[in-house]
C-alpha cells in the first residue's frame, strides 16, 4: 500500500466519523510528514498501539472546547475530564479500527492510551515516519498522527 | 423469552458509547437494564440481570468481546448479541457470528442505523431476511 493510499483511509475514517456521529462534517487538511519535528499535541490526545503486519501508533489529539462539543452533539450533558478523556480515545479506536477493513485482520489494535495537556509526549516507533492529517471540523482544529512501520 | 418484552444490556469499555446506545434505543419492546465495561464485568452482570439482549464491543480490557459472546452464548443459547464494533474488516464480522452473535453494527454509527440492527435482533423489523 503506498503512503498516498494509508493517507486516504485515515482521511475517509475521519470524514466518515464525523459525518455519523456527530452528523457535521469535519475537512482535513494537507497531510504532511513531521520527520524533524514532533507533532503539536492538544489538550487530549488518544492513542492506539498497531501491532501486526504493521506496527506503530494511531494517534488522535484535538482540544477540549471541540470534545465538548461533539459530546454535546452527542447529546451528553456530562462533559468531565473522564468522559473528555472517553470521547478522545473512542475516536483514536474508531479510526483505527475501520482502518482494518483496507488493511486487513492482521491490523491488530490496542485498547486506547489518554495523554492529557498540551506538554504530553508521543512515543513513536524508531524508524516510523509520523505522518500529521490536519482535521478542521466547525472552527475547531485536531490532528490525525499516523506512524507506521 | 415473551416476545413483546426484551432486557438489554450493554457492554463497552467506553462510557460515552455506553450512555449513547442506553439513550438512543427508542424500541419500547427493550428495556435497558445495565451496562458493563469489559467482558469480564458483563458475565458478572449477566448473572445478576439474566438479560436477553446484548450489545457487545470487542476491543475491551480484561475480557475482549470475541471471549464474552463465546461464554455468553453457552450460558444462554437464546441470548441475542449485537456486536458494535470498530473492527470493520469482514473476518472479525464472521469471527462474531460464529462465536453465536446474531448480529453485526459497525461503528461509527447514527442513532438510525442502531435502531435498524436492534429491530433486526429483535425480529421486529419487516425489512428483515
Amino acid at each position: 500500500m503506498t503512503l498516498e493510499t494509508e493517507v486516504g483511509v485515515f482521511v475517509a475514517g475521519v470524514l466518515n466519523y464525523f459525518g455519523t456521529t456527530v452528523q457535521q462534517a469535519a475537512q482535513c487538511g494537507t497531510p504532511h510528514l513531521a520527520l524533524n519535528e514532533k507533532p503539536e499535541m492538544s489538550d487530549y490526545t488518544g492513542i492506539i498501539q498497531v501491532s501486526g503486519k504493521r506496527t506503530g501508533v494511531v494517534a488522535f489529539t484535538a482540544p477540549k472546547s471541540m470534545l465538548s462539543v461533539m459530546l454535546m452533539r452527542m447529546q451528553e450533558t456530562d462533559m468531565s475530564h473522564e468522559n473528555l478523556c472517553d470521547l478522545v480515545g473512542e475516536i483514536a479506536n474508531t479510526l483505527s479500527g475501520n482502518a482494518r477493513r483496507d488493511f486487513g485482520h492482521q491490523f491488530q489494535i490496542s485498547v486506547p492510551e489518554v495523554l492529557a495537556g498540551r506538554g504530553s509526549a508521543l512515543a513513536y516507533p524508531a524508524a516510523g515516519r509520523p505522518i500529521v492529517i490536519p482535521i478542521e471540523w466547525r472552527n475547531y482544529h485536531a490532528r490525525l498522527i499516523v506512524c507506521l512501520q | 423469552m415473551d416476545a413483546q418484552h426484551h432486557r438489554l444490556l450493554v457492554v463497552d469499555d467506553s462510557n460515552v458509547i455506553r450512555k449513547r446506545i442506553e439513550r438512543a434505543n427508542e424500541l419500547p419492546e427493550i428495556e435497558f437494564v445495565g451496562a458493563a465495561r469489559n467482558g469480564r464485568e458483563a458475565l458478572e452482570m449477566h448473572s445478576l440481570l439474566r438479560p436477553t439482549l446484548v450489545t457487545m464491543d470487542l476491543t475491551m480490557p480484561e475480557m475482549d468481546g470475541s471471549e464474552c459472546v463465546a461464554e455468553l452464548v453457552q450460558r444462554d443459547p437464546q441470548i441475542r448479541i449485537l456486536v458494535i464494533s470498530a473492527l470493520a474488516d469482514k473476518l472479525t464480522a464472521i469471527d462474531a457470528l460464529e462465536k453465536g452473535a446474531s448480529g453485526f453494527l459497525c461503528k461509527p454509527f447514527t442513532d438510525r442505523q442502531l435502531n435498524d440492527a436492534l429491530r433486526k435482533l429483535i425480529g421486529t423489523d419487516s425489512r428483515a431476511a
